[in-house]
């Protein structure tokens, strides 16, 4: 209940904040919350929108199943072999910090500009968070588990079911949350950079046609979107693990 | 130990050879990627030329200005969020939900309010990392032992002597993990900013570089922006693990 009035208290003085900074940069600069959600809702009527949004959630959604599937793939690996943990771990430190936008040029040089660039670089961003926290979900497990599903003579089927699984979810579960994030980021990114479809390219193409209000709309649209998502799997995360 | 550094050594190395040699026999087209001796090659011509020594600058300028300003500021909100833990607690949802968030889509807006000029790249560069040096900052206050403040009470300590001689030092491995994310968040923004839009600077010259399908200059810049980004994060890396070692040693 606390929690829920802090949230709220947060987004009105965000609003307000937006409202300050509109009197101060002027109307043309940045249009005020009120007009902007108004524009907004006529703008998610639009055909115009509905592609757009649908171009993006194809791309997000192929990139997040692919990250999802590589990352947890790879995950395990280096978490169920220690040498390949112990040699792999540092490079997808390494790999994971870099600024990945330089990279993109290169994945449209092999992908091309279509979709497919778009899906190998949302992936690219979400499989590195995905692959990490699996890894440390399986390396956590308390050896303890697993000597007392063997003095209850568990089956081998028991024992990953009943045991190892539990006790990995909720590590996986925020490698899969962070993934979502990153992923969709990447993917927004993607449209940004020589796209000419998604919600990315209509933040790009509304700033260069002085379409401000738009360009805000889509924004905190987005914004708003990547926050629920992330709430929900939050809750998720406590859902599972309340000792947390 | 050193066994897994040398096979990890011998992994990347075998990776950049099975690279060069699938690009020199063709299995890779040369327009799609060049061999990376070819990469270093033109880097070196390019940096060795001098004329992207003025993008480097400003690039790595501006990180380091970002970065500066998110470390210090963000300390100093640190500090005054956990001297008032109502606050603190209205902040939480904000703090757990800020990096889920893209950030980054408020890149064009900034550039609609200020122009397209150096500032908004500051600005969203700053605002991506300022929040993982509070965040660090709360975290490492709340670990400075409570026997400490104990220990200040007995030596009648006053408050600036306490703050500089003891929570300080207690809570700064906590404080350099924000520190390294901070550079790199920095690094990531401003790079980032700069190749989607922007008048000069070193990711600018790489998308130019791909315009251009110029592919022996945009790999040859990529190679420096990665590997300067790499050799500071990982000597970041390296600190902050001596750091957390030291840390293991005195609490046992």
């Amino acid at each position: 209940m606390r929690r829920a009035i802090d949230t709220i208290t947060i987004v009105i003085v965000l609003l307000l904040a937006w409202q300050a900074l509109h009197q101060i940069a002027g109307e043309t600069a940045l249009p005020g919350p009120l007009p902007t959600l108004s524009y907004l809702t006529g703008l998610v009527q639009t055909s115009r929108f509905a592609d757009n949004a649908a171009a993006t959630a194809l791309s997000f959604a192929f990139a997040l199943m692919l990250a999802y599937a590589i990352g947890l793939t790879i995950g395990v690996w280096m978490g169920a072999h220690y040498l390949s943990g112990a040699v792999g771990e540092p490079i997808l430190v390494a790999l994971y910090s870099l600024p990945k936008i330089t990279l993109y040029p290169v994945v449209l040089l092999i992908f091309g500009l279509g979709i497919s660039g778009k899906v190998a670089f949302g992936a690219l961003h979400g499989i590195l968070p995905v692959a990490l926290l699996t890894m440390a979900a399986i390396r956590n497990i308390s050896p303890v588990y697993l000597k007392s599903a063997r003095t209850m003579k568990l089956s081998q089927a028991q024992t990953v079911l009943t045991v190892l699984f539990p006790a990995m979810l909720p590590e996986i579960v925020s490698g899969l949350r962070i993934g979502l994030t990153v992923t969709l980021l990447g993917v927004l990114l993607a449209e940004m950079f020589a796209s000419k479809q998604g919600l990315g390219f209509l933040i790009m193409n509304a700033m260069s046609l002085l379409q401000n209000e738009e360009m805000i709309a889509v924004a905190v649209l987005l914004f708003t979107f990547a926050a629920l998502a992330n709430a929900l799997l939050l809750w998720a995360e406590h859902h599972w693990h309340p000792r947390v | 130990m050193a066994h897994i550094a040398t096979i990890r050594l011998i992994v990347i190395i075998a990776a950049i050879a099975a690279l060069e040699l699938a690009c020199r026999t063709g299995l890779i087209d040369h327009r799609i990627i060049v061999p990376p001796s070819e990469m270093a090659a033109t880097l070196i011509r390019i940096l060795a030329s001098g004329t992207i020594t003025g993008d480097i600058a400003r690039t790595l300028g501006m990180i380091a200005i970002a970065a500066l300003v998110s470390i210090v500021l963000g300390f100093a909100l640190g500090l005054l969020v956990h001297a008032t833990p109502r606050v603190r607690q209205a902040l939480d949802p904000l703090f757990a939900t800020y990096y889920a968030v893209p950030i980054f889509i408020f890149y064009p807006v900034l550039i609609a309010i200020f122009g397209l000029s150096l500032v908004p790249i500051v600005l969203i560069a700053i605002a991506t990392a300022i929040v993982a040096m509070i965040i660090a900052t709360l975290n490492g206050l709340d670990r400075v032992p409570r026997v400490l403040s104990k220990v200040a009470r007995v030596h009648r300590m006053g408050k600036l002597a306490t703050a500089i001689r003891l929570q300080l030092p207690a809570a700064a491995p906590y404080l350099f993990t924000g520190i390294k994310l901070a550079v790199s968040y920095a690094f990531i923004a401003v790079i980032a900013s700069e190749f989607i839009l922007a008048p000069v600077g070193l990711g600018r010259d790489i998308a130019d570089a791909y315009a251009d399908f110029n592919n022996p200059r945009m790999y040859a810049l990529m190679l420096f922006v990665l590997v300067v980004s790499t050799v500071v994060n990982m000597t970041l890396h390296a600190l902050d693990l001596h750091w957390t070692q030291q840390r293991g040693r005195g609490a046992s």
